[in-house]
């Protein structure tokens, strides 16, 4: 909507129309308001310009890599290799995170380390390293304020054609703020609209079982939809470690091997597994928490079986939670034309 | 939860027959619960986890990696005998120093009390299942099939065990549940009273966990024996709310 500002003269001045997030049924019973900064609010114009800017691959040093080069909406917003490729060729040494439901990040941290404090934060980060996008700010912020469009989009979204990281990242956050999963069959069965199989039931009181799969202490539950604490642990992948996780960002060694617990939500979508991709299925996950745990000194209390290798899942155990996982796949969410470009 | 608001208009009409010259403020008040904790009276906080530094009654050498528990129901009887009940609850977050100060969101008459008492956990009526967005948000639930609702303390570390191999202890108190009767959880949260308190405008109670108690007074605690695994042990759940009676105590009251 356009109104005058009497101080500016003749100019007229958009106010950009507040965005209504479509919150699911579950998440508003079951959760806390999600986080929205009240420095950046979500809007119509914002989001859409956030989305607009994920997609551009502009913001690549050699216009060939966007966000979603490595967050791709068919994959839930990661993508399906181990690592992923940067423009130049260079691959890195984490799996790339999926993105969904972050605006229920409380702690506020994110990528597999916790290094990046608030999505926008986040979003500085990729533009620049030189093994992803390669880029710099002040370049990327030039190709879009020559563009023809954006300079008014960044007008309707933020009141100024003067384009600059602050408010690119603001608007990607923004638009990385709506992506919502929340309509899997676990929870259409939790509203009563589904059944699950046998297989499936037994595999969610397997989750749920102290004494099994005791997934549930740091995944989530029928009474978190997110499906992850959002917290930090050592899940026993590794007896020693290359990659210090949490560990390097704090400099605390209590914290090293500690990395971010993902959602379980869309684990059909986003193979590999882990924060270095190390599973390819879902199989070798589940294989990991039964018998294949390994000792260190951080290793997280909750994984109270590991001198035992693990919670010794029978087979037909592996079967029924893996088929309960995948009660968890939201296909809506992939296809959400909202997240497509 | 919500305030038991009649005792409060009681309490009003009690006050309010005082004199007027007395110019006593009868405004209603916050008060604020400031939570410390202790290893055998030697103060801890989170930068004290992960090392195996604390020795518990069974000499058994042991290491705290996280530690949060849940107070609710905070009860205050006032000499004139009227009981005022805040039916409020907070998440005490020692591992991420979170919670360790709640001011209550209903106020309570400045006065005397003769007790002031909070809640270790849930009452059954008041442990529902799913019901706390916030708790729920936190991860701090309780399975169905163990009766639902929520933890009361998540107390997770690790312990050197009987072949002197570091090993992990997840002390997790819940309503103790019968396997054979999920639908009737007993009730194991406890009232602690802390004893008589003024009640003034700015009142702040500083109470202490002594986080040694939960292995001693009066069951000597053997973590080789009761570890991992204790959410759906009715009896250990027992023994976890008997020694939880000596863990609270009051260190001050202040205005």
């Amino acid at each position: 909507m356009y109104c005058s500002d009497q101080n500016a003269g003749s100019e007229d001045i958009y106010s950009p129309i507040p965005y209504s997030l479509k919150i699911p049924e579950l998440f508003q019973q079951k959760l806390i308001d999600p986080l929205i900064p009240s420095n950046n609010p979500l809007t119509e114009e914002g989001v859409a310009l956030g989305k607009k800017l994920f997609f551009d691959r502009k913001l690549s040093g050699n216009n060939t890599q966007a966000c979603a080069s490595c967050h791709k909406p068919q994959n839930s917003f990661t993508d399906n290799t181990r690592f992923s490729n940067g423009i130049d060729g260079v691959f890195g040494s984490r799996n790339s995170m999926p993105l969904m439901n972050l605006a229920w990040n409380f702690t506020d941290k994110f990528a597999w380390d916790g290094k990046e404090l608030g999505l926008e934060r986040q979003a500085l980060e990729p533009v620049k390293n030189p093994i992803e996008m390669h880029s710099n700010w002040a370049n990327v912020a030039e190709k879009l304020q020559q563009d023809p469009e954006y300079p008014t989009l960044f007008l309707r979204a933020f009141g100024t054609t003067t384009i600059d990281s602050s408010l690119v990242t603001k608007a990607i956050a923004q638009f990385e703020r709506i992506l919502i999963s929340g309509n899997a069959k676990f929870d259409q069965y939790l509203l009563g609209n589904a059944t699950l199989s046998l297989e499936e039931l037994n595999g969610f009181t397997i989750f749920m079982d102290e004494e099994k799969g005791d997934c549930f202490h740091c995944h989530g539950s029928d009474n978190n939809p997110l499906w992850t604490d959002n917290g930090f642990h050592n899940n026993g992948l590794d007896s020693t470690f290359d990659d210090l996780g949490l560990g390097a960002v704090t400099g605390d060694p209590n914290d090293n091997g500690t990395f971010r617990s993902p959602s379980l939500r869309n684990l059909n979508f986003t193979a590999p597994y882990m924060h270095d991709g190390r599973f390819a299925t879902l199989e070798e996950v589940i294989n990991h928490y039964s018998e294949g745990l390994q000792f260190s000194s951080t290793i997280d209390p909750l994984m109270k079986k590991v001198s035992q290798g693990g919670v010794q899942l029978t087979p037909q155990e592996k079967l029924d939670l893996k088929a309960f996982l995948l009660t968890l796949t939201d296909p809506e969410f992939i296809n959400n034309p909202d997240f497509r470009n | 939860m919500k305030t038991k608001i009649l005792a409060i208009i009681c309490l009003t009409f009690v006050l309010s027959s005082c004199s007027e010259d007395n110019d006593i403020s009868l405004e209603p008040v916050a008060i604020t619960l400031n939570f410390s904790h202790s290893w055998n009276g030697t103060e801890i906080t989170n930068a004290d986890f992960n090392e195996l530094k604390f020795t518990n009654e069974n000499e058994q050498d042991l290491s705290i990696e996280g530690l949060r528990y849940v107070i609710s129901e905070i009860l205050l009887t006032h000499e004139s005998g009227v009981v005022t009940v805040l039916d409020e609850y907070n998440l005490v977050d020692l591992t991420n120093t979170k919670g360790l100060s709640f001011t209550t969101s209903d106020a309570i008459l400045p006065g005397d009390y003769t007790s002031v008492s909070f809640r270790f956990g849930f009452s059954n009526e008041y442990n529902i299942d799913g019901a706390y967005p916030d708790l729920n948000t936190a991860n701090f639930n309780v399975p169905n099939a163990l009766g639902g609702g929520y933890h009361f303390m998540q107390f997770d570390g690790k312990y050197r065990d009987i072949t002197s191999v570091e090993a992990p202890f997840n002390y997790h108190v819940i309503s103790a549940i019968d396997p054979t009767n999920t639908n009737d959880p007993k009730d194991t949260s406890f009232s602690l009273n802390i004893g008589a308190a003024t009640i003034g405008g700015n009142t702040n109670i500083q109470i202490e966990m002594d986080v040694s108690e939960w292995f001693k007074n009066p069951t000597t605690w053997n973590l080789n024996e009761y570890d991992v695994n204790l959410m759906g042990n009715y009896d250990v759940q027992l023994l976890m709310n008997q020694n939880g009676s000596s863990v609270f105590s009051l260190v001050s009251i202040t205005q």
